[in-house]
C-alpha cells in the first residue's frame, strides 16, 4: 500500500518529525519574524554571529509540515556560514536538501529563506547601529 | 501499528453485506436496464428495488428520488436544476455561509451568470437565523438551500423550522443532507424540503453514487440531457452496482440508526470532555447538542491543524483538518471563519469523525496521544509566548 504520507519526501518527514534547533536564542544576534495566520505560517529565526559568522540558528514555528521542515532545514544548513555565504541560500536549495517539497508547499521554503533574510537584515541594522560594519 | 480511522464523515468503508449484493451486478446481471431482454429487466427491476429502500430511509415516494453520481451532482442538479427552471419568475437564491463547496461553488457560478445570491451568516454555533431567512426573501427568491448538517463542524439546522418558512412564501426549499441520511432520522415530509442531497459512501455504501429527492411537482431542469432514465431528468446509463449497493446500505442503516446513534453519542461526548479535560486553551467548534452524533472538531491553540494531522498519522491515526476537500488549499475553512474563529484558530482545527467500528479503546488511544502532540507543537510555536 502506499504511503499515507507520500505527500512529502522522507527527508521532509524526518526534520518534522525530529526538528533541529527548537527554540529561542537568548540575546540573538539577529532575529527574523515572517508569515502571517491567514496563510497559516509564521516562522521566526534566531541567529548568533561571531566575527562574521553564523554560529547558531535557532526557530519557532507555527505551520504545516513543511514549514516544520523548511525551518528546521535552513538553520542546519546556516550554521558555520558567513553572513554573504548566508545571504546565498534560496528557497530551492533549502527544498532541494530536504529531496523537495509538493508544488503547493513551495511557499514554506520561500518562507524560510524569507525568515533568514530577515534574520541577516535585523542583524545588520543592529552591527551599523553600533557602528559596525555589515558586509 | 494498528491504524485508527476517525474520518467517516470524509468517507466510510462499505459494509461487506453491502459488497455482497453489489457483486453479482458486476459480472451475471449485467445488463443494461432500458434493454428489453431479460438482462435488462433484471437489471431495471433491481434499481426499482433500490429506489424504494433509498425512498423508504427519508420518507420518500420512490418515483421522487433520481439517482447522481454523488452528493456533489445532487447538490448541483437541484441549485441549477431550480434557478434555470426558474428563472422567469425570478433570479434569487438564499443559501448560508456554511455550505459545502458543492452548494457554495455552484452559486458562485450562477452569481457569475447573473443570478444573486444571499450567503446566510450563523452564530456562533453555526446555526443560522431564523429571521435572517425571512429577512433574505425577495419576491425574486425562487430557492432556498441550507445544509441539514456541517460536513465539517457537526452542527445541524433547524431545517423544518426553514421549510415552513419556505412553505408559506411558496419557494423551493432544498437541503444537502449527505452527513445525516443514514445517520440520524430524516424524513422529507417533516423537514419541509422539497429537494435533498444524499451520498452513499457516506453511510457505508459505494463511492461514486448519490441521489436527490424531487417532491412531485417540483419544476426543475433536467440535469444530463440524453437518453430516457430517470425519467428524463438525468440521462447515462445508470450505475447498477451503485444503486443497488446504496439501496442495501440504506436498508442496514435503517435497521442499524436507533443503537447506533446512541452509541456514537456516547463516544463522541467522551472525546469532546477528554480533549477539553487535558488539552488547555481548547475549543469544541459547532454546536454542543445540536450535533451530528458522529462528529468531533475542535481548534486547539497556538497549533496547525497540518501538523497535527501528521503527528497523529505517524501515530496510526487518521483525522481530518477542516473539510478534506480543501486540504490542499491553504486557505482555512471558511465554516470555521464564519463561526468567528480568528484565522489562526481555523488553521488550529481538528475533526475526528466516527463511525460503525469505532471503539472505546480508539477514543482513549486520542486522549492518550493528542495532549502529547500538541505539547511537542506548542513548543516549537511562535504563538505562544505572546499569549503568555
Amino acid at each position: 500500500m502506499r504511503d499515507v504520507w507520500s505527500l512529502y519526501s522522507d527527508k521532509v518527514m524526518e526534520h518534522f518529525k525530529n526538528p533541529r534547533n527548537v527554540g529561542e536564542i537568548e540575546n540573538p544576534d539577529g532575529i527574523g519574524h515572517v508569515g502571517n495566520p491567514v496563510c497559516g505560517d509564521i516562522m521566526e529565526l534566531y541567529i548568533k554571529v561571531n566575527n562574521n559568522t553564523i554560529v547558531d540558528a535557532r526557530f519557532k514555528t507555527f505551520g504545516c509540515g513543511a514549514a516544520i521542515a523548511t525551518s528546521s532545514m535552513v538553520t542546519e544548513m546556516v550554521k558555520g556560514k558567513s553572513i554573504e555565504e548566508a545571504l546565498e541560500i534560496s528557497n530551492r536549495a533549502v527544498a532541494e536538501a530536504l529531496d523537495g517539497l509538493p508544488p503547493i508547499k513551495m511557499h514554506c521554503s520561500v518562507l524560510a529563506e524569507e525568515a533568514l533574510k530577515s534574520a541577516i537584515e535585523d542583524y545588520c541594522a543592529k552591527s551599523k547601529r553600533r557602528n559596525n560594519e555589515c558586509k | 501499528m494498528k491504524r485508527i480511522y476517525l474520518d467517516y464523515a470524509a468517507t466510510t468503508p462499505i459494509h461487506s453485506e453491502v459488497v455482497k449484493a453489489m457483486l453479482p451486478y458486476f459480472t451475471e446481471a449485467f445488463g443494461n436496464p432500458s434493454s428489453i431482454h431479460s438482462y435488462g429487466q433484471e437489471a431495471k427491476g433491481s434499481i426499482e428495488e433500490a429506489r424504494v429502500k433509498v425512498a423508504d430511509l427519508i420518507g420518500a415516494r420512490s418515483e421522487e428520488l433520481v439517482f447522481t453520481s454523488g452528493g456533489t451532482e445532487a447538490d448541483n442538479f437541484a441549485i441549477k436544476g431550480i434557478a434555470f427552471a426558474n428563472e422567469s419568475k425570478g433570479n434569487h437564491i438564499i443559501t448560508s455561509s456554511v455550505e459545502h463547496h458543492a452548494v457554495i461553488e455552484t452559486c458562485q457560478f450562477l452569481e457569475r451568470r447573473g443570478f444573486r445570491v444571499t450567503y446566510l451568516p450563523v452564530d456562533e454555533y453555526g446555526l443560522v437565523d431564523l429571521d435572517d431567512v425571512k429577512k433574505a426573501i425577495t419576491d425574486k427568491t425562487t430557492l432556498i438551500s441550507v445544509m441539514h448538517a456541517s460536513n465539517e463542524m457537526g452542527t445541524i439546522e433547524p431545517i423544518a423550522e426553514i421549510g415552513r418558512i419556505a412553505k408559506e412564501a411558496e419557494i423551493y426549499f432544498h437541503t444537502d443532507a449527505v452527513q445525516t441520511v443514514g445517520h440520524i432520522p430524516v424524513d422529507v415530509n417533516k423537514l419541509g424540503v422539497d429537494l435533498l442531497s444524499m451520498s452513499a459512501h457516506k453511510l457505508y455504501g459505494p463511492k461514486g453514487v448519490g441521489a436527490l429527492y424531487i417532491r412531485k411537482g417540483t419544476k426543475l431542469t433536467p440535469f444530463i440531457h440524453g437518453g430516457e432514465q430517470e425519467r428524463r431528468r438525468r440521462a447515462s446509463t445508470e450505475n447498477v452496482p451503485g444503486i443497488v449497493g446504496f439501496g442495501k446500505a440504506a436498508e442496514l442503516a435503517q435497521h442499524e440508526m436507533g443503537e447506533e446513534v446512541k452509541r456514537l453519542t456516547y463516544l463522541r461526548d467522551q472525546l469532546i470532555k477528554g480533549l477539553l479535560e487535558r488539552i488547555d486553551h481548547t475549543r469544541l467548534n459547532g454546536h454542543p447538542l445540536k450535533r451530528l452524533p458522529n462528529n468531533i472538531n475542535i481548534s486547539a491553540d497556538f497549533v496547525e491543524g497540518e501538523s497535527m494531522l501528521l503527528n497523529l498519522d505517524l501515530e496510526g491515526i487518521c483525522a481530518s483538518t477542516g473539510s478534506a476537500c480543501s486540504s490542499s488549499s491553504l486557505e482555512a475553512s471558511h465554516v470555521l471563519l464564519a463561526l468567528g474563529l480568528s484565522h489562526e484558530q481555523a488553521h488550529g482545527s481538528l475533526r475526528f469523525s466516527l463511525g460503525k467500528w469505532t471503539t472505546e479503546e480508539e477514543i482513549e488511544r486520542v486522549l492518550d496521544v493528542l495532549p502529547r502532540v500538541v505539547a511537542k507543537l506548542r513548543a516549537m510555536s511562535p504563538l505562544l509566548k505572546s499569549h503568555r
